[in-house]
């Protein structure tokens, strides 16, 4: 008996509003849609990263076996024990240098299968084509040409790399769409919910002959106060749903079809259906829980209980 | 089953207070009649009763409770044990006579069987049975009133509050509401009654109080309307 008077009051209710549950609707989800599309990116980001972006700033590649038929940088053949050694002691020699790992061949192949996974490329490799490196963490970051010039060109080093110097302004510019993406978002937010203030103020008047008779017979406050709440949770729940197609849609004209980045920029690893669809759920609730709380605390002012 | 102890209220913003200094006591089973002009304190008194306001001071106890210390999540439990029927019917236009009365009931969660059984029940005792799937529109103002009247009784109150129940309504209709709720009384349900109907005050020889002005001036068994001069 409860749901079902509750539902139908939820029905009239929404239908009675009927444009204002479209806008709250449609803010809803553009709002949804920006910060799951913000989550994405960040992940996408970290997906282009790799495991050691954030880690060290310089890598000191040391040649291998394949390296020294293929790269004249090795003509002098695969990196042996002892330059190694070498190098790692002219390393911990340097003022520059704060901290030094070494990644052996199956170190790297396991990094490089966890970013490419199981991309074509990936497939064909064998760990013993990886190379062994060094990956330096520097004092001063800027300082990276000193261990340049320092270990460029020596025997059994392939090529030194600053880490940052190819991906940077390419992921400052993400980073900086990203925050235009949120503050987007935030103004989004607030026209929803304002929306759901309104909505809910206007639900409230609409009915104030069945929420006074309500209260005169004594139904409790949370009672009277369900339909509208649910009201605005249902409205926000349809955003939530919309914002998901959104983001489905949008991973799938972006990296696969339409756009096609992936075929365009096919040396960059994309972020998979999993990533996206692990958002869903977090946008689903935030689209449930924020109209519903927004008409909760409107209710407090524009209906007596 | 109402006590009233030195209650004065003020409404915020106004300096004459509504209510001044207002003791007395309505027994169970008791039917009473508030009279006084318009502005005399009237709707405050019941407005109190009810809980929609809160006194400025003084007590006033409900059915053996403090109101002031009854916590607002309380007061609905309280409204249960209490019916209310007003000048102007109230009812839900878009609802048919047997779903306005079992609004009352569903909303406090009662069951659907429960509504089933009582609804027809409670028509019945208003003199409405068998109109149960009409709308209000179609109903003369004294059967929309006893619509109203079943409706504060379908959860069996122990207190009906009356605010002026046949003020749009014809001497000879307003008869018939009277007998209802005399009627009513009957069962052992305590009636207060606000009115401005002198002759119907006259005819029932009830209780009578009057607020003049905020201050009660007159608490007279089996009363009339005015003093007699």
């Amino acid at each position: 008996m409860r749901a079902q008077f509750v539902m139908s009051e939820i029905g009239v209710g929404l239908r009675r509003n009927l444009t204002m549950t479209f806008a709250v609707v449609v803010s809803v989800a553009l709002s949804l849609a920006l910060f799951g599309g913000s989550l994405l990116m960040r992940d996408q980001v970290s997906t282009m990263k790799g495991y050691w972006y954030d880690k060290v700033n310089v890598s000191i590649f040391l040649c291998n076996k394949s390296d020294a038929e293929s790269d004249p940088n090795c003509a002098k053949g695969a990196v042996t024990t002892e330059e190694k050694d070498q190098i790692k002691a002219d390393l911990g020699k340097m003022q520059v240098v704060d901290k030094v790992i070494y990644e052996s061949s199956d170190q790297a192949y396991k990094h490089y299968k966890e970013q490419f996974g199981d991309s074509p490329l990936a497939r064909s490799l064998t760990p013993d084509q990886m190379q062994e490196s060094y990956r330096i963490k520097l004092r001063d970051p800027q300082k990276y040409q000193v261990v340049a010039t320092a270990f460029n060109g020596r025997d059994g080093v392939q090529s030194v790399q600053d880490q940052k110097g190819i991906l940077e302004n390419l992921f400052g510019l993400l980073n900086g769409m990203n925050w235009a993406a949120l503050a987007v978002m935030a103004l989004m937010l607030v026209v929803a919910l304002m929306l759901i203030v309104n909505t809910v103020r206007v639900s409230a008047f609409s009915r104030r002959r069945e929420t006074g008779i309500m209260r005169l017979v004594g139904a409790s406050s949370f009672y009277i106060q369900m339909p509208f709440i649910m009201e605005a949770a249902v409205a926000g729940l349809i955003g939530g749903f919309v914002a998901c197609a959104m983001l489905l849609v949008g991973r799938y004209f972006i990296i696969d079809h339409g756009l096609a980045l992936s075929e365009k920029l096919n040396l960059i690893n994309f972020i998979g259906w999993d990533a996206v669809l692990a958002k869903l759920p977090l946008v689903l609730a935030i689209g449930l829980l924020m109209p519903a709380l927004a008409a909760f605390f409107a209710l407090r002012k524009y209906l007596k209980v | 089953m109402i006590r009233f102890d030195n209650v004065s209220k003020v409404y915020p913003k106004q300096t004459r207070p509504a209510l001044r200094d207002v003791s007395l006591e309505v027994e169970r089973g008791e039917f009473v009649f508030l009279v006084g002009s318009s502005g005399s304190g009237k709707s405050t008194f019941l407005r109190l009763v009810l809980r929609e306001e809160r006194t400025s001071h003084g007590q006033v106890h409900v059915l053996g409770k403090d109101l002031a210390r009854l916590s607002n999540w309380k007061v609905p439990q309280m409204r249960r044990q209490l019916g209310t029927v007003f000048q102007d019917f109230r009812l839900l236009p878009n609802k048919t006579v047997g779903e306005n009365v079992a609004f009352a009931q569903e909303v406090i969660g009662k069951s659907r069987g429960e509504i089933r059984k009582s609804v027809p029940q409670v028509l019945d005792l208003v003199g409405l049975g068998g109109k149960e799937d009409r709308m209000p529109g179609e109903l003369s103002g004294g059967e929309q009133q006893r619509v109203a009247i079943a409706r504060a009784f379908v959860n069996r109150p122990k207190l009906l509050i009356a605010d002026e129940p046949t003020g749009n309504l014809d001497p000879q209709t307003s008869v018939g509401i009277m007998k209802l709720l005399d009627r009513i009384n009957r069962t052992g349900t305590t009636v207060v009654m606000a009115t401005h109907d002198q002759n119907i005050v006259d005819q029932m020889r009830k209780r009578v109080i009057e607020l003049e002005k905020g201050r009660l001036v007159r608490d007279q068994a089996r009363g009339v309307y005015g003093y007699q001069h």
